[in-house]
């Protein structure tokens, strides 16, 4: 039976800024209630002026007073997303989609990432540093100009590994070529990013794994079933049932 | 301020319903308001058999509202029956519609007779109309000979009211509605969703993985408002109307239409609180307009 979703909380939030960070890429604040985030890698539903549906989008980070979001202009509503200005009142859904389990690791996690991935596994990666764990970093991009937050992820202690496809930084070609580099040890992983790049690491990987899942969606908050995905565990809403599953779980 | 209504003899608390496929089976939302506030909760379509739907993308943005394909993804009439029924009666006092949908005759009585041995429904709205499955749904909504055959097979096995959910699909609504009467339906639910098409004009081919799917939300509000009036007139029995229902207004107009009752689908998906925010809003709304009585405004057009 379909869980009820217990933490969405729908407010007005107020935009800090709304800035451009990388290619097509633009890094928003919003001021507002928190209460409803419990784990990273949930996301919001933003409902943007003369658009039907809201648009989903992956928390970075929260704190007391607000979070903030990556986006990437992919289509009219993100690219009306870029006009809108510090000041602007927005209405949001909060607090939806479970996030990723920090309890899956034990000592050291190899977190995988592909372009925006990077964002939804930034808290992720910061409570497992919180928490004591060891914490290998693995961001793919396709040139120089896509990388985001290293800056950030270098704030946490962690370094970040990159890959590039056409070699700009880092390694030259996939994240998977940079894992076989390293060559480490861990007990689990978690991954965010393209389809095929997270199938490629879950197919590699031999550990236990989560995996955060991206569709088309509706409603965000689970009552339409427009984001449905197979898993073992039968028909699952990637919104409302993830978007975070277990490895196993996934039907590729 | 009087909200209730009647339908078939069931008391509602107020006209508003959260429409089939909109608001999954209830409980989905049953942390994010009370779901008391509501006069009746119309479930996700069920089928005899589980089905997972139809493959993503299902949905496609579009003007005023969205295209959906999600093709009756359901768990099948006996796990609505024995899990997700009794599971929303349990913190859900007002009237309960489940959704019968099938791909032949013999698959709507199946369902319909077993909905019907469940204390926990109320009312029965039977989907002929479903644009987003092959060979069944739709196909027997745009004829009225089957339309007629389905509702009269339907009422043989139960005795709870049977109201027709219809395509706006067809030439003549009002031909369709008539033979249902005439078969014995207790009532009727219009619109569904009307049949359409996105295409990405990068990629050539259609947004959704289906083809076609349903369009819905604000931009359909006055062909829903036009063919429920329509019906009203041609008909006696009741009226749920349904189509791009986003406020308390619009379920006045949807009563002045002919309604007796009002849905609200798409505008669930851009907000899932609406509904509960509608119902809040009706008293004041009808002091405004001078409405006591909602009854009042039943098909006043």
């Amino acid at each position: 039976m379909p869980t009820a979703i217990e933490n969405m909380k729908e407010g007005t939030y107020t935009v800090r800024y709304n800035e451009k960070i990388a290619t097509s890429v633009f890094r928003m604040r919003l001021d507002g209630d928190t209460s409803a985030f419990v784990r990273g890698g949930q996301f919001v539903d933003v409902a943007v002026e003369g658009f039907f549906l809201r648009r989903p989008l992956a928390v970075r980070e929260w704190d007391g007073e607000g979070f903030d979001v990556l986006y990437k202009v992919v289509g009219k509503g993100t690219e009306a997303m870029t006009a809108i200005r510090p000041g602007s009142i927005l209405n949001v859904l909060t607090g939806l989609g479970n996030g990723f389990d920090t309890s899956l690791c034990r000592h050291s996690a190899l977190v995988v990432c592909g372009g925006l991935g990077a964002s939804p596994a930034f808290t992720l990666v910061k409570e497992l540093k919180a928490s004591g764990k060891d914490v290998t970093l693995v961001a793919g991009f396709n040139t120089s100009s896509d990388l985001v937050l290293r800056n950030e992820y270098a704030g946490l202690g962690v370094n970040m590994h990159i890959s590039t496809m056409d070699g700009s930084c880092g390694m030259r070609g996939l994240v998977t070529d940079v894992i076989d580099v390293l060559n480490g040890e861990w007990d689990c992983f978690y991954t965010c990013g393209p389809t095929v790049m997270m199938k490629a690491v879950c197919a590699k990987m031999d550990i236990p794994g989560e995996v955060s899942l991206e569709e088309r969606m509706g409603c965000g908050s689970g009552i339409c079933y427009g984001c449905t995905c197979r898993t073992t565990g039968g028909p699952k809403r990637v919104c409302a049932d993830g978007p975070v599953f277990k490895k196993e779980e996934i039907i590729w | 301020m009087v909200t209730e209504v009647e339908l078939c003899g069931i008391k509602l608390i107020n006209p508003v319903i959260p429409a089939s496929g909109t608001f999954g089976f209830g409980l989905e939302m049953a942390g994010a308001f009370d779901l008391n506030l509501l006069g009746g909760i119309s479930l996700k379509g069920t089928t005899k058999e589980p089905r997972y739907g139809n493959e993503c993308p299902r949905i496609a943005e579009c003007p005023g509202g969205l295209i959906n394909s999600v093709g009756l993804q359901n768990p099948g009439i006996d796990a609505l029956l024995n899990d997700n029924v009794p599971a929303l009666r349990k913190i859900y006092g007002g009237v309960v519609i489940a959704n019968i949908s099938g791909f032949s005759v013999d698959e709507y009585v199946y369902c319909c007779r077993k909905a019907d041995a469940s204390s926990d429904i109320d009312i029965l709205e039977v989907n002929v109309s479903c644009p987003n499955v092959h060979g069944g749904g739709m196909a027997f909504g745009t004829s009225a000979k089957a339309a007629a055959e389905v509702t009269a097979a339907v009422k043989a096995v139960t005795g709870k009211p049977v109201f027709v959910k219809l395509s706006p699909n067809v030439t003549d609504i009002t031909a369709i509605a008539r033979a249902c009467e005439d078969a014995g339906a207790d009532g009727l639910t219009l619109i569904n969703t009307i049949l359409g098409m996105r295409i990405d004009i990068v990629r050539r081919r259609p947004v959704t993985a289906e083809k076609y799917g349903g369009f819905s939300g604000r931009s359909v509000f006055p062909v829903a408002l036009r063919m429920v009036n329509q019906v009203a007139s041609a008909c006696s029995i009741p009226v749920m109307g349904c189509g791009g229902v986003s406020c308390a207004e619009d379920v006045i107009e949807m009563m002045m239409a002919g309604a007796t009752a009002v849905q609200v689908g798409a505008e669930n998906l851009r907000n899932p609180m609406v509904c509960a925010q509608i119902t809040e809003q009706l008293p004041s709304v009808m002091e405004r307009l001078g409405i006591n009585d909602l009854k009042e405004i039943i098909k006043v057009i």
